[in-house]
């Protein structure tokens, strides 16, 4: 028998079905081979024992009993630290079938029940919100009247974009004859890997982002950058000639900036540009933490902290009053560090006032770019609050922009980048060219990646999410070496080379039927579609159904 | 589809003679329209002097006529010709044609101090008022040019009835440069301003094609807010604009205007003897890059004449004639009509590098290939 007192019935007890994910376990097929419990990532299920009646009936002597067996079976642990996160690793590892997480289709209570211990809850990842503006976006302008122009297949099509400051045309060309400076530009692949940072990233997850970036690069001509992030980058890729497939990001924690400044002098190349972060567009306006758990060794000698420590970057950088100031100085002391041969951008979360932000940067000489972070965009650990309903969409922000920078005659002047959920259904390219057709340059994607390039099990549908925690299941978001050996370096690269590929056919694949091929179609808003009467009003696109 | 004709010769001659090259390419359009421009005007019955002015368009009404009277006068043009068309309006499709003109001025006395840039600006800037004047009357004026030495005939119709029922073949107008255009509007709405060849300060192009970057070259020439680059009735008045953009504004060679709307992928730039110049360039000029298949043939205040394609070279396009005179037109069918009698071995049909340039003296043409070396010698 069980007690009445062996009931928890707290405030905050929770049985399984109040869980969002529920552990189905058949019994009959498992073998206890104990391969879901060790995996599991939070614990969530674990070997126990059972009782089961087994009845006994003896027709002859008719008497009726019952006998009890005890086995071992897997049971569900229901508190919310130990809340089975649906990830699927259970199910990826049993050799036979025998267990995996259901959704939950029940209104699950465990909301109710996230502030413990006078927390508000957080997770990494993702927003949790299938629902996409940029997936309903259509490329319709396909010209009839004309031969049907171009073959994705067989034509050669022009799709890298510029990043760096692109001077008026007369400016150009006086500069030229008075021989005096030309502000740099880098010409890149649109889709850029947006900024995940060594300390967000395990060593192998970064190892092969690298390698893979570099293969599209030198072998396959596909100028693919990605972003550090904050948090400086090993030296040995700082002295390599890798650096300028980087951009290095600095942002307010000012995180390895001391081992970058260090080793410029040892640089066998610039880096492909600095990103100074003022936002990002989950927990806008807040600041970055890297928790204690995943501050190993080598990114305690990277950052040039401690090991085992918090790592909070203030939400603001702390020397500076205001963003303008902000912006100006540290935009031309980073271009002046390199000898104004390397694009300085800030990064600021979408926002009503990246407008001004915008037309800041437009009057200042040193600024190379703007990209904006939408409220789609991810981060490694954040409040639900923050992750869920604080931040600005990032069409309608980046459209604005545009539309500011036309009306003054100066678009591209400062490209635009977008990022903030590029891809999250698993569509970037319909997604990155339709914010390149609103008018952004280019388009940062960060959880795209991670999910195609090393199977992260994160989804709109608030799966996995833990990569805060150290405990990533896949390795790749995680500092322990124990649990980034199950990552690949290599296959990572494989998959960053599949993914760069891919892409390029599906720009081809838009870019064809619409006639272009020369160059990018920034804001060809002409080509877009909508059936969303409202959004296309908003966007100044086609309304069409 | 449109067809193109251009007819450039040192003895002036009839504009029918390229409506027949039309005539000859017919089964390339629709037949809706005809645009016709005329450089190095001659009038039977009237001696041309030249830098005067010529105010070319439609007077829909009479109070439009009028109006563009007492306008002209209160900014001080005299009227010193009007040409007569011999009308025959029973050919004429559209009903509201009250009067085509084709109007020689002489310039304000007050224009006597001011410099040749000034002037210019002037004259633009007076075409654009009649154009504004006539959209704020409901369209019952339509100015279309108003430059010394150019004559712009556009109407509604299948080219060889629009030249019949404007009197065309009668020999009192002839010209030593013609460009023709079979109008059909890509994509956008049908409008007499629509209409090829597109003219600004004494630049003027015609395009067979789309130009499918027309929205964003569109909005970045506007946001230049310069008077003249308005209207973009059709995606091809980009071309004009940027030519006039390149050649009057940058003041950069003639041979830039390649390098702008087609510029050279990085690969070739780098082996380019100007690579790191015209890379600049290409960046600088990022959104004034053509695409979609075009031939693009214009001519200058100067009598030049070139021809592009755009980069894929998926659009026809021909030169064939002899010293002192050349046709260009999109099938060599229309150059066979305007120079038969021509040595076929010099014909040629430009590819993606290359623009075709028949200079003043029209003794030969050049074929300059965006390989070459460029001339600009900051560049060098
Ligand atoms: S789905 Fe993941 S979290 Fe849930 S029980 Fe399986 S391994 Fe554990
Ligand atoms: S697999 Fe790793 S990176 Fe992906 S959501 Fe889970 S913890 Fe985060």
């Amino acid at each position: 028998m069980v007690s009445i007192r062996s009931i928890s019935s707290t405030p905050s007890s929770l049985t399984y079905h109040d869980l969002p994910w529920i552990v189905e376990h058949s019994e009959d097929r498992c073998t206890l081979c104990g391969r879901c419990t060790s995996v599991c990532p939070t614990e969530a299920i674990y070997l126990a024992y059972r009782r089961q009646r087994m009845p006994k009936l003896d027709l002859l002597q008719k008497k009726r009993g019952s006998d009890y067996r005890t086995f071992v079976g897997i049971r569900q642990r229901t508190d919310l630290d130990h809340r089975c996160i649906g990830c699927g690793m259970c199910s990826m590892v049993c050799p036979n079938e025998a267990i995996g997480p259901q959704v939950n289709a029940n209104d699950e209570r465990a909301h109710f029940h996230s502030y413990q211990k006078g927390d508000a809850g957080k997770r990494g990842g993702r927003r949790n919100d299938r629902t996409s503006l940029l997936d309903q976006i259509s490329f319709n302008r396909i010209s009839m009247l004309t031969d049907p122009a171009l073959d994705a297949g067989r034509h050669e099509f022009h799709m890298n974009t510029l990043l760096g400051r692109i001077l008026p045309p007369a400016e150009y060309i006086r500069r030229q004859a008075a021989g005096e400076w030309i502000p740099p530009v880098r010409e890149i692949f649109p889709f850029i890997i947006g900024s995940m940072s060594f300390g967000a990233l395990s060593p192998n997850m970064w190892l092969g982002l690298l390698q893979g970036v570099a293969y599209c690069n030198e072998v396959l001509g596909i100028p693919v950058v990605m972003c550090t992030g904050e948090g400086g980058c090993p030296p040995w890729v700082l002295k390599s000639p890798f650096l300028k497939y980087i951009i290095l990001q600095i942002a307010s924690g000012y995180f390895g900036w001391d081992e970058i400044i260090r080793a410029i002098p040892e640089m066998q190349c610039e880096p492909a540009a600095i990103e100074i972060k003022y936002g990002q567009g989950a927990k806008p306006g807040d600041g970055g933490l890297l928790m204690w758990f995943k501050v190993s060794k080598l990114i305690a000698r990277l950052r040039g902290v401690p090991e085992g420590v918090d790592l909070p970057s203030p939400p603001v950088h702390q020397t500076l009053y205001s963003i303008e100031e902000s912006v100006m100085k540290m935009i031309q002391t980073m271009s002046m560090a390199w000898d104004f041969k390397v694009p300085v951008y800030p990064k600021i979360s979408g926002s009503t006032s990246a407008k001004s932000v915008l037309n800041n940067l437009v009057r200042n000489p040193y600024a190379s770019a703007l990209l904006i972070d939408g409220i789609d965009g991810g981060t490694g650990a954040a409040y639900d609050i923050s992750m869920n309903a604080t931040g600005h969409p990032i069409a309608s922000n980046v459209r604005e922009c545009y539309l500011d920078l036309v009306a003054q005659g100066k678009q591209n002047e400062i490209p635009i980048f977008a990022a903030g959920g590029v891809g999250k259904n698993g569509n970037p390219v319909q997604n990155g060219m339709a914010l390149i057709m609103l008018g952004a340059s280019g388009v940062h994607m960060g959880k795209y990646i991670m999910q195609a390039a090393a199977g992260c099990l994160g989804s709109e549908k608030n799966r996995c999410n833990v990569c805060n925690l150290g405990i990533c299941p896949k390795g790749i978001t995680s500092q322990s070496p124990k649990l980034y050996r199950r990552l690949d370096p290599d296959q990572v690269a494989q998959r960053v080379v599949d993914v760069f590929m891919g892409l390029r056919i599906e720009m081809k694949k838009c870019m064809a039927p619409l006639g272009r091929s020369q160059s990018l179609p920034i804001g060809m808003s002409d080509a877009l579609g909508i059936g969303n009467k409202d959004a296309a009003d908003l966007l100044k696109i086609k309304y069409t159904c | 589809m449109c067809r193109l004709a251009m007819k450039t010769a040192i003895t002036p001659f009839s504009p029918y003679s390229v409506i027949s090259a039309m005539e000859a390419m017919q089964e390339g359009y629709d037949g809706s329209g005809l645009g016709l421009l005329l450089r190095g005007v001659n009038f039977a019955d009237y001696k041309y002097q030249a830098g005067d002015p010529i105010l070319s368009g439609i007077a829909h009404t009479d109070s439009s006529l009028q109006r563009l009277n007492a306008f002209m006068e209160a900014n001080g043009y005299a009227l010193k010709y009007d040409h007569e068309f011999d009308v025959n309006p029973a050919l004429v499709e559209a009903k509201d044609r009250y009067k085509y003109f084709l109007r020689v001025y002489r310039l304000p006395d007050t224009f006597k101090d001011f410099s040749q840039t000034q002037i210019d600006e002037q004259l633009m800037l007076t075409r654009l008022a009649l154009r504004a004047d006539g959209e704020q009357h409901g369209g019952d004026l339509t100015a279309f040019s108003f430059w010394p030495d150019v004559a712009m005939i556009k109407e509604v119709g299948w080219p060889l009835e629009v030249g019949q029922a404007l009197g065309l073949n009668d020999n009192r107008i002839t010209s030593r440069i013609c460009m023709a255009q079979g109008r059909q509007n890509t994509n956008y709405g049908i409008n007499l301003y629509a209409c090829h060849p597109f003219f600004i300060q004494g630049i003027a192009t015609m395009t067979n094609g789309e130009n499918t970057a027309f929205v964003p070259i569109r909005e970045y020439l506007s946001g230049m807010h310069y008077p003249g680059y308005m209207g973009y009735q059709s995606d091809s008045e980009v071309f004009a604009h940027i030519l006039h953009f390149v050649v009057n504004q940058l003041k950069l060679p003639l041979q830039a205007y390649k390098h702008v709307i087609t510029p050279l992928k990085t690969d070739e730039l780098l082996h380019h003897p100007q690579g790191a110049f015209l890379k600049g360039l290409r960046d600088a000029c990022r959104r004034l890059i053509i695409d979609g298949p075009n031939c693009v043939m214009g001519t200058l205040p100067d009598e030049t004449t070139i021809m592009v394609m755009d980069t894929k070279k998926m659009r026809p396009a021909t030169i064939g004639g002899k010293p002192g005179e050349w046709a260009l037109a999109s099938e060599i069918c229309g150059v066979d009509a305007m120079i038969p009698d021509r040595d076929k071995s010099l014909d040629f049909q430009p590819m993606r590098e290359n623009t075709v340039i028949v200079p003043p003296d029209r003794q030969e043409y050049t074929i300059w290939s965006q390989f070459d070396q460029f001339p600009q010698h900051q560049a060098a």
